[in-house]
């Protein structure tokens, strides 16, 4: 049996399940365009506004502009995170669409690559979606913001690859909320999100850097919106491809070892 | 001429379960074969076996003269698969299920469109092109995956169960259909519970259990072969019983059932009436639920 770590053979076939669950997408397009717009203008309303007028300024950051890019990071997150958790278990389990798909000439390699990179594809759709009403609002700046969107496909494929080892690992579609609960809601409130890690204990710093990918994604996100490009810029970006290829390795085989039997 | 299908000492095994034990065939271009046998017995792990889905223990299997750990995707480009479970997707419609399938085979648009619009035609479903998955009943679902096996116009078809849960009408399109598409070139491979099918549709048939070949033959000569060419079957009275064992005829008492295999019925129900206390005796030709029966034993499976 092949290792966890062994590279998987996957061939260019795996954009036809891409393409088969953007064509899903269209048929439904009005239900999937609306949430993440009527989100970045409940978060920058209620956060931005409200709480930011007692908060002032961060680093000489109003608020709000403080925020937007924590907005964007935690949308490219959620999307592939969920896509490739409930979403890909729906069509694994529930719907036997990826049995039927492996009778075909695509291999289960090709099948799950194909769903990985649909997540990433998902945070790109929240992104551009959000990006105008972040724009409006006038919390960031362009040309530079629109780094977003390249930056939201490869985060969005770490959050994909990530989200995969947990569906090709759980024994039901119930015990995906362990990992919806105990991994991603801290690491929304704890990376940099909403405030700056400086003002935790030095161990939240440490942990956060370690092992929440969203705190890399948020510090990149907002080297792009300020903007403000730092001297970090190299280490994050470089934890963020390196976890990319580490999670969406392991989670094709992981997802080979489940389900060819 | 090399088989379509050819398997010697295939093996597989889950963990600790042996599946599918050593067991040799081969399948010949154009004709229909069956696989039969209780369940458990390891049909459909044969079928996941040469589908290229779920890979080999041991032994040899040559699908088209390729190996299926090595040309997978060369393989299934060149079958078409009805399995067991229903598995369409229910995000699209009829068309848009064949649609997106014959995508997957590199079939180019155009080409997809024509084929999709014959194949609803084939299976008697153009009125339901446009009508989502979860509004069909089961017996246009089944029809649905057929097309859906054809859409690559595949060189070999393997059915699991292609029938199964079926109403009589539906069972009698699809028996239709495959007969069809054997007399245009096509190989197929089917597993079925329904013995009354395989006698009609197989030209060979093997019967497995626990994983291991029991039989294989032409249906006619199995039955002939194994059980004679009729069955007497009357009331299971100690008065029978006793009657036919004075007689020296072979039975089988089966409940309240004792049955006779004969090549000559008549003759011997009228003796039967004539000499034994019976007040039912009833003749019938022999079937291949008498072999499979024969041969499996009438425990009860999983």
């Amino acid at each position: 049996m092949p290792s966890i770590f062994s590279l998987p053979r996957v061939s260019r076939r795996a954009i036809k399940v891409w393409q088969r669950n953007l064509d899903v997408f269209w048929k439904t397009w009005k239900v999937n365009f609306f949430p993440p717009f009527i989100e970045a203008l409940l978060y920058l309303t209620a956060i931005g506004l409200g709480i930011g007028t007692y908060v002032g300024a961060i680093d000489g950051v109003p608020y709000i502009n403080y925020i937007a890019p924590a907005i964007l990071a935690i949308s490219v997150m959620n999307s592939a995170f969920f896509e490739c958790t409930y979403g890909s278990y729906v069509r694994m389990y529930y719907q036997k669409s990826f049995d039927a798909i492996i009778a075909t000439p695509l291999s289960i390699e090709d099948v799950i690559a194909g769903e990985l990179l649909w997540g990433a594809t998902r945070s790109v759709i929240s992104v551009a979606i959000m990006l105008p009403v972040l724009v409006a609002f006038g919390v960031i700046s362009l040309p530079f913001s629109l780094f977003a969107i390249p930056l939201a496909f490869l985060a969005g494929l770490t959050f994909a690859g990530l989200a995969m080892c947990f569906t090709a690992i759980t024994p039901s579609i119930d015990t995906l909320n362990y990992p919806s609960f105990l991994f991603i809601t801290p690491m929304m409130l704890f990376s940099g999100t909403f405030f700056p890690l400086s003002v935790l204990p030095a161990i939240f710093q440490y942990v956060a850097l370690a092992v929440f990918p969203l705190t890399h994604l948020v510090a990149l996100m907002r080297m792009a919106t300020l903007p403000s490009a730092g001297t970090l810029l190299p280490l994050h970006l470089a934890w963020i491809l390196t976890a990319t290829v580490i999670f969406c390795v392991i989670s094709i085989n992981l997802m080979r070892r489940r389900l060819i039997v | 001429m090399p088989g379509i299908i050819e398997a010697d000492d295939l093996t597989k095994t889950y963990n600790d379960m042996v599946a599918v034990s050593h067991i040799r065939f081969c399948v010949k271009k154009g004709e229909i074969f069956g696989f039969l046998g209780p369940n458990g017995a390891g049909k459909t792990t044969t079928m996941r076996m040469i589908e290229c889905v779920s890979p080999r223990t041991s032994g040899t299997l040559l699908v088209f003269g390729m190996d299926p750990d090595k040309n997978p995707a060369e393989i299934k480009q060149r079958i078409g698969v009805v399995p067991q479970e229903t598995n369409l997707d229910l995000d699209f419609t009829c068309a848009g299920n064949l649609r997106t399938y014959a995508r997957y085979f590199d079939i180019p648009l155009p080409e997809a469109e024509k084929r999709v619009e014959n194949l609803l035609e084939f299976v008697a479903l153009t009125e339901k092109r446009d009508v989502s998955i979860d509004k069909l009943s089961g017996g246009m679902k089944r029809r649905l995956i057929l097309a859906r096996a054809l859409i690559n116009n595949p060189d070999l078809l393997i059915l699991d169960e292609p029938t199964i849960g079926l109403d009589p009408q539906a069972r009698h399109l699809i028996w239709e259909r495959l007969r069809l598409l054997q007399a245009q070139g096509h190989t197929i491979v089917l597993t079925t519970h329904y013995l009354d099918e395989a006698a009609r549709l197989c030209d060979r048939l093997v019967i497995m259990d626990n994983g291991t070949f029991l039989i294989e033959g032409k249906p006619a000569d199995l039955v002939r072969n194994q059980v004679g060419s009729e069955i007497v079957e009357m009331d299971n009275t100690p008065d029978v019983i006793s009657c036919l064992a004075e007689m020296g005829v072979p039975y089988e008492s089966l409940g309240d059932q004792i049955q006779v295999a004969t090549g000559a019925s008549r003759e011997l129900a009228k003796t039967l009436l004539d000499r034994c206390k019976t007040s039912r005796v009833s003749t019938r030709p022999a079937t291949l639920e008498d072999v499979f029966l024969k041969l499996t034993g009438r425990n009860l499976r999983e």
